[in-house]
């Protein structure tokens, strides 16, 4: 990918970041970076399509730590889960062999696994030393008739808001597009019954959250004709061209998708979340304002009344044990406000939102969120988060799964909320496993134990104090004291 | 004991490695360094190369890992990235001081051409007031080697920077008449180098431990609540005392080339090990550590050495025969094999990331240099019952219906995993019951019930159709 191409990625129109203040996405700092690479983000971003075959080309150093990590689900085939890799050695650099195990690697993908397409992923040795993998990925193409479609995403390119978008265009560029949805099962439209065609973007069905949801999208009559990319199909990311509405699911990392969609389609296209009560039925009604169907927008208003009645009534009992705790949020982008009025829903307080990753809009909706004065934390070092915790007496931490260990070896109850993590709460129901999972932590009784200091150290320091403290009533007071203090 | 025939070697053919074995050599190193005290990795390459380097080992060790990248982009990756490589140590230096930092290279780096050790030269020139903290680079690329010769190339490069040569320092071998330097592989886990510092120590001996991870990657709650650098391990300062040790045990073939070069420096008399899993290994070690220390092998000890001796008289009619796959780096395939071995369980399928000397000790007719994907294939071709292997097998052992002892790198979806002992008298017992365990729930043998067509009966068939 040449220089020209990367300018034009980083200089996204719809994005907020992107003003002269602050524009594209800023260069990493040696020795004091975090986050991972323009591969990693196009990996992430297209890895959930679960019946492609995802070849990464290069060293093992790229698929070696990092395939069969992420928590994303499918409801049917699991080829996406297999870590496939051209694992260059040192000989193939020097003698240039690299496309040509590239080549030889589709066809061995292709005639073992029988994938619906096999996606390439590029990295930064191949790039350096010229590898054409678009060139390869035609030439197999039409060799062996499966789609083969190159993502060029080399680590070095830059970060992994980058890879996003690289990989976002690509499915624009060569899969969007390349094929008609299937026609609708007989039956199922009936008067006053219209099914209308979505698409989600940027929603990975981590923990299979998704779920929790596609029901709903069900009974309303919306049907997800593709997503990138949570449990999602080759075929049908084919046919997202179609779709009469597009939903920016909690992340500006592929909004460019979007961008393009409305650009070569006409797609409408608004940006929401799943995460909380208010948010889940601010998305449906947000489809149904755009659809502008009376019918569905009626389906609609009936579904969150007595959606939003059931929920509330199971957050009761949880909502009392966790109504008026304190939650320090250190996350990115959307999620840093979509999940604040997740825990607001439970009576919780909010008391500093990361905001590494957000944009002013983001900010205004925090602030609509939390008011004018909510603390926001752009660098959250692990002990400027710690200090906040002491700080404001935090009940519990909510961040991605690397701090985790930060925060457990500060003795600090912890919420995992990215993309590692084994629990789904998106959509009505989610809300009750993310009380759960909050209850879990912040009740444990582990908390006292790690906090409380050895018997035998409290009865040394008892024993000093009643040496130095002559005229103490009793040894047993004493001890008390200490305890206490 | 019959005559050993070495394993026939098969390479790599395929184009295309499915379900990587391999974790780079890379991070291997990374993990070397992790080893020594208040120490930081920064990895020379672009970011993504550390970011998923530091995932992989947050989520196998359950432990923060202080880790940092040279974060190579698109400029400095075509017109050179020394500067990246001295503007990261200064940063590194300043903020934490270290008191010690590794530079591995990835392959981005040296496909580049860069000189690792001129731009450590270059820093030097420009920032003499950090001249006080080691800076250890060492090329890594990962499309050579593996986790395991990445991790011993980083202990060679400590050793070839700290240790100076006896004739230069005036260091003596036994000098320190009770002090015994232990290096250690990448297969051995904390639990292990723990277990490993006890047994020596109850020989009156003091080991310094090369790296040791049982010191910063055990898993344990220090009264800091942050700490930007590691939290225990071989001291930096150690190093230079190396050559008075009255010995140096070694522990894994895929440490030979690091033990050469400490000999070679120091003249300090070695012992080497190609693990301590099983009696016979565990054995060497203690008459071993018997000779240097002058001591008589502990009652203790003796007893535990009849406790495997009975463990193994136990297990022996579940794992006689019984047939494994083993998926690991070449130390730890070696282990199992001669393990396994040793109480007549047979190896029939071997696979391992990188060819290493140390393969022609392993005790199965053919070992594969490649693949989860080639291991199923054997596996299902020569009947395996059980897998070892890591987490990433845990799919492969589904699909072929076997179970998986964990082992290796990385290990993700179990708690605990890191740190399990495997070697000594104690825990090859463990590892034998564990097996054994392993193979009575499999229920062999077990005899079905038949079902005559000629006099079928009502209570039969009601349970055949509820199974």
């Amino acid at each position: 990918m040449n220089k020209k191409d990367i300018a034009a990625l980083l200089d996204e129109p719809a994005c907020a970041h992107n003003t002269k203040a602050k524009s594209g996405c800023s260069k990493p700092k040696p020795g004091a970076t975090a986050g991972g690479c323009a591969f990693d983000g196009a990996q992430i971003a297209l890895l959930p399509i679960a019946d492609v075959a995802h070849i990464v080309h290069g060293p093992i150093g790229c698929a070696g730590s990092s395939w069969d990590s992420r928590g994303t689900r499918s409801s049917g085939p699991t080829l996406f889960k297999m870590g496939m890799t051209t694992d260059l050695t040192e000989q193939d650099v020097i003698m240039g062999r690299g496309e040509k195990r590239l080549f030889h690697g589709i066809k061995q993908a292709i005639d073992s696994y029988h994938p619906a397409a096999v996606f390439v992923y590029n990295t930064c040795i191949p790039a350096m030393i010229g590898d054409d993998i678009e060139a390869v990925c035609r030439q197999a193409q039409q060799r062996w008739g499966t789609p083969v479609v190159p993502v060029d995403a080399a680590g070095f390119y830059g970060t992994k808001n980058l890879g996003n978008r690289i990989a976002g265009e690509a499915m624009v560029k060569y899969v969007c597009g390349t094929r008609e949805p299937d026609p609708l099962p007989a039956g199922i439209e009936h008067e006053g019954f219209k099914v209308h065609n979505v698409t989600l973007v940027g929603e990975y069905n981590i923990a299979g959250e998704l779920w929790h949801v596609s029901p709903l999208f069900d009974e309303l009559g919306l049907r997800v004709l593709g997503s990138l990319s949570g449990d999602a199909r080759f075929r049908e990311v084919q046919t997202m061209h179609r779709s009469e509405v597009n939903m920016m699911v909690c992340s500006k990392a592929m909004i460019n998708v979007a961008r393009l969609l409305k650009e070569r389609y006409g797609t409408p296209w608004f940006e929401g979340s799943f995460y909380g009560v208010a948010d889940v039925s601010q998305a449906l009604r947000d489809f149904a304002r755009i659809i502008d169907d009376p019918a569905l927008t009626a389906r609609t208003e009936t579904v969150i009344a007595r959606e939003e009645a059931i929920i509330h009534a199971q957050l009761e009992p949880w909502r009392a044990r966790l109504t008026g705790r304190k939650v320090l949020l250190y996350t990115g982008g959307v999620k840093s406000w979509s999940i604040v009025s997740a825990l607001q829903d439970l009576g919780m307080i909010v008391v500093a939102t990361g905001t590494r990753k957000s944009t002013e809009d983001d900010k205004a909706r925090i602030r609509e969120l939390m008011g004018q004065d909510a603390v926001m934390i752009e660098d959250g070092n692990p002990r400027a988060l710690i200090k906040i915790v002491r700080d404001q007496g935090v009940d519990c931490l909510i961040a991605g799964g690397r701090n985790m260990y930060t925060a457990l070896k500060a003795r600090i109850p912890f919420l995992d909320i990215n993309q590692e993590r084994e629990f789904g709460y998106a959509g009505y129901t989610g809300m009750l496993e993310l009380a759960k999972q909050l209850a879990l932590t912040i009740e444990s009784p582990v908390w006292e134990a790690v906090r409380r200091p050895a018997p035998w150290a409290l009865a040394a320091n008892a024993r000093t104090a009643v040496d130095t403290d002559a005229v103490a009533d009793a040894p047993g007071d004493a001890n008390l004291e200490v305890a206490h203090a | 004991m019959p005559e050993l025939i070495a394993p026939e070697i098969v390479k790599r053919r395929k184009a295309l490695s499915v379900s990587p074995l391999k974790a780079s050599s890379t991070i291997g190193a990374a993990l070397a360094f992790l080893g020594i005290r208040r120490s930081i990795p920064m990895l020379h390459g672009s970011q993504g190369c550390t970011a998923f380097g530091k995932v992989f080992f947050v989520r196998h060790f359950r432990e923060p890992i202080p880790i940092q990248s040279t974060a190579m982009e698109q400029v400095s990756a075509i017109m050179g990235a020394n500067e990246n490589v001295v503007e990261g140590l200064r940063v590194l230096c300043e903020k934490n001081q270290p008191d010690l930092i590794g530079v591995p290279t990835t392959g981005l780096a040296e496909a580049q051409g860069a000189d690792i050790h001129m731009a450590v030269r270059e820093f030097r020139a420009k920032h003499p007031e950090y001249d006080r903290i080691p800076i250890i680079p060492v090329s890594t690329p990962d499309f050579t080697g593996c986790l395991e010769s990445g991790f011993a190339q980083a202990t060679s490069a400590m050793i070839d920077c700290l240790v100076p040569a006896a004739a230069v320092a005036g260091t003596q071998p036994g000098r320190r008449r009770r002090q015994v330097t232990v290096l250690v592989g990448s297969a051995l886990t904390p639990g292990d180098l723990e277990h490993l510092k006890e047994l020596i120590e109850l020989f009156g001996l003091r080991p310094v431990v090369l790296p040791d991870l049982s010191d910063s990657l055990d898993g344990h709650l220090p009264p800091e609540e942050f700490n930007p650098l590691t939290i225990g391990g071989t001291l930096a300062s150690e190093l230079p005392t190396l050559g008075d040790s009255v010995a140096t045990l070694v522990i894994g073939g895929s440490m030979t080339h690091t033990a050469d070069l400490l000999q070679a420096r120091t003249g300090v008399p070695d012992h080497r090990f190609a693990h301590l899993m099983g009696l016979d290994a565990v054995d060497a070690l203690v008459q071993t550590l018997s000779a240097i220390s002058g001591n008589p092998v502990p009652e203790r000890i003796e007893r535990q050495r009849a406790q495997l001796q009975d463990a193994m008289l136990d297990s022996h009619f579940m794992l006689g025969l019984s047939r494994f796959a083993i998926a690991a780096d070449a130390d730890l395939l070696v282990a199992f094999s001669q393990l396994l071995a040793g109480v007549g369980a047979e190896t029939v399928a071997a696979a391992t990331p990188a060819n290493a000397p140390s393969l022609a000790q392993v005790r199965c007719d053919r070992v594969r240099i490649g693949d989860l994907e080639d291991l199923e294939a054997d596996a299902r071709d020569r009947m395996a019952e059980v897998l070892i292997g890591s987490s990433h097998a845990v799919h492969t052992a589904q699909r072929l219906g076997i179970p998986l002892l964990r082992a290796g790198f990385p290990q993700y979806d179990r708690v605990g995993g890191h740190q399990r002992t495997w070697i000594g008298y104690q825990g090859s017992r463990a590892t034998l019951f564990g097996l054994a365990n392993i193979l009575l729930e499999l229920e062999r043998g077990e005899i079905h019930p038949y079902r005559s067509r000629l006099m079928p009966r009502a209570d039969e068939e009601a349970r055949a159709a509820h199974g």
